[in-house]
């Protein structure tokens, strides 16, 4: 019994991770319709300059986030401006090759700086810590800690979106662009302020997953693709249904590898595609 | 009344070309007799990779399904290969038909469930098709898991039994299916279904609005997709005569590759990805060493075209010279005295109809 609430306590907690991966990738979607291929590869990228910035300035990679996500967030928007502005419009293809053409250049960019070595951060005594709760079931701090930053990131974001001026210029922009720029938004900017919000979660979320997993410049497409089963679990536009989507996902995949680990992956796409099969608008989607 | 025109497909330039087409096929089919070994085994990767294009080509350029996930059906071909000769003793050049029939089958429930998922994401929906097809190939372990299997000698030995015959009989059959392919969307696309896909490639929502049946296009196109997809997925393992998860599910050299040759060459033209294989072999043959910096060169150059030249290399030449080598456009011309000749007969059925 204990061995069962350990593994979905787990999976609840790998979940926030998820559903930090899904929430960029859902506001890029949500605010002008893009879909970032290259979305899980920033993430490995992110994870690389933590690895180069905790090496260069000594730093304890947790903090690193603190020159990560920034630095994401910049390359987002210009990323914005100079290429992905350019291939908005009423034909999907443009946009969806151009990210996939920049995940490729990503992931054999980092091949050639990196290798396709394994990496890992250490991130000191906090990565064997862990809380007691009742005999035989304890939880660990970083994991927690993940969890936590993970919603936070997601009420942070919830309240950017619903609280902001930003947030107003991104779901006018996302209800109707056209009427947006009559308003005096312009879209450019507001999209490559989306763009920037998107890549600096990815960066907390590269960071999170340095400490927590081996990382190589592959790893990227997996990442994408677990971030979208909880988009689309949780139902599109919905922050906190993400949320849920991520921790259902994490929770399948333990599940899964307790009973084989050879069956982490499969019971986590199986989950995914059962939610497709059954409500294919997701468990909570918005209602409008 | 019918009126003074007719519809041709056929220009000047598209004789000519289909003539040039044409020689070249059969200079080409008579390549055992003229080229190395070493040649006839890139041959048979540059037809593979023109099939592989032109079948995307149809699904993303005409149809506007754009898949990042076609490895799924290269796999799913090589394996269900491997599967059909080793368990039901099929011999392996009469299961590559086969092997198309079955992928067919299983692309209609998979079908069902991708087109859930709208534009941008249906991409993605794709790419965990076929994760999962690569994880639950890495579970058979019949078929060697994860780390796969070779064809075994006995069947190996049953294409044919020396090692020159089986290798051209790969070769022709590696050509004849590529001739099929490119034949089946010609076919399609001079079809009934074929304006309806030029008009979807056009406009959506304006095809849409003119009675075409999009959804059903669509998923006819996935379907037909899979099916030439997997029958060069199974040639190619043929060829190979070893599969494994990793190699069979390869999105790299399935997917990636197959989108940068029909982006490179032109989508939305049949000749797009002819084009598009011949560039990508050529660069390949200059710059394969440099290994992963060429696939970021690669990612480079396709990015360039899209923004650029969206219509790709024959796009560009196309659009100037009004060209094509395939007879798809429909163009209007004067009758000549047969065609009048034919309307003048026809028309008393017209009439009591």
């Amino acid at each position: 019994m204990t061995e069962w609430i350990n593994v979905i306590l787990q999976g609840v907690l790998i979940g926030g991770l998820y559903a930090m991966f899904a929430a960029g990738l859902s506001l890029i979607f949500g605010v002008m319709r893009l879909v970032n291929i290259a979305h899980g590869d920033f993430i490995v990228l992110a994870a690389y300059m933590a690895l180069v910035t905790a090496a260069a300035l000594g730093l304890n990679p947790i903090a690193a986030v603190v020159i990560v996500a920034p630095a994401m967030a910049a390359l987002g928007y210009v990323l914005q401006r100079l290429l992905l502005n350019r291939t908005l419009g009423d034909d999907l293809l443009p946009p969806l090759l151009v990210t996939f053409g920049l995940s490729v250049i990503i992931q054999n960019g980092l091949l050639e700086l990196f290798t396709a070595d394994s990496r890992r951060l250490q991130a000191g005594a906090i990565e064997v810590a862990s809380i007691p709760v009742v005999p035989g079931i304890s939880i660990g701090v970083l994991p927690l800690l993940q969890f936590a930053v993970a919603v936070a990131v997601i009420g942070g974001m919830q309240f950017v979106f619903y609280r902001t001026a930003l947030g107003r210029a991104f779901r006018a922009t996302s209800d109707d662009q056209a009427v947006a720029q009559l308003m005096g938004l312009d879209n450019r900017h507001v999209f490559a302020l989306g763009m920037a919000l998107s890549l600096a979660v990815v960066g907390v979320a590269g960071v999170l997953i340095a400490v927590r997993t081996n990382f190589d410049p592959a790893i990227g497409p997996a990442r994408l693709i677990f971030g979208f089963e909880a988009v689309i679990i949780g139902g599109l536009g919905s922050l906190w249904g993400t949320l849920f989507g991520g921790i259902l996902l994490g929770v399948a995949q333990g599940i899964g590898a307790h009973v084989d680990p050879g069956w982490q992956m499969l019971a986590g796409h199986l989950a995914f595609l059962i939610v497709l099969a059954g409500r294919p608008e997701g468990l909570f989607p918005k209602i409008h | 009344m019918p009126g003074r025109a007719r519809i041709v497909f056929m220009d000047r330039f598209g004789r000519i070309g289909l003539i040039v087409f044409l020689s070249a096929l059969a200079a080409l089919a008579l390549a055992p007799y003229w080229a190395s070994r070493q040649d006839l085994r890139l041959l048979a990767e540059i037809y593979a990779y023109v099939a592989l294009a032109s079948a995307w080509n149809l699904l993303a350029g005409y149809a506007g399904l754009v898949s990042v996930g076609q490895h799924a059906y290269v796999g799913l071909g090589g394996y269900l290969l491997f599967a059909l000769t080793m368990f039901a003793g099929v011999s392996p050049l009469w299961a590559v038909p086969l092997v198309g029939i079955l992928a067919a089958a299983v692309s209609i429930p998979v079908a069902a469930l991708v087109f859930r998922l709208r534009g941008h994401y249906f991409a993605i929906g794709t790419w965990v098709v076929a994760e999962v097809f690569r994880l639950i190939a890495a579970q058979v372990s019949a078929l060697g898991g994860g780390s796969g299997t070779s064809l075994p000698a006995g069947i190996v030995i049953a294409i044919a039994t020396t090692r020159e015959t089986r290798e051209f009989l790969i070769y022709w059959t590696a050509l004849a299916l590529t001739v099929l392919v490119l034949g089946l969307i010609v076919g399609l696309l001079r079809s009934r279904y074929g304006l309806a896909l030029t008009a979807i490639r056009d406009n959506e929502i304006a095809a849409l609005s003119n009675g075409v049946g999009v959804r059903w296009v669509k998923f006819v196109v996935y379907v037909t997709t899979a099916f030439c997809t997997a029958m060069v997925g199974a040639v190619i393992f043929l060829q190979k005569l070893r599969v494994s998860p990793d190699a069979a599910f390869s999105i790299n050299d399935w997917t990636a590759f197959v989108i940068f040759i029909a982006v490179i060459g032109g989508i939305g033209r049949i000749e797009g990805p002819i084009v598009g294989t011949a560039i990508f072999f050529l660069l390949r043959q200059s710059f394969a060493d440099l290994g992963s910096l060429y696939l970021l060169m690669l990612g480079a150059v396709a990015i360039l075209i899209m923004l650029k030249a969206p219509r790709g290399v024959w796009g560009l030449a196309a659009d100037r010279f009004g060209l094509q080598i395939f007879p798809l456009q429909r163009r209007v011309a004067p009758k000549t005295g047969q065609d009048i000749k034919q309307d003048i007969r026809q028309e008393p059925s017209e009439r009591t109809s």
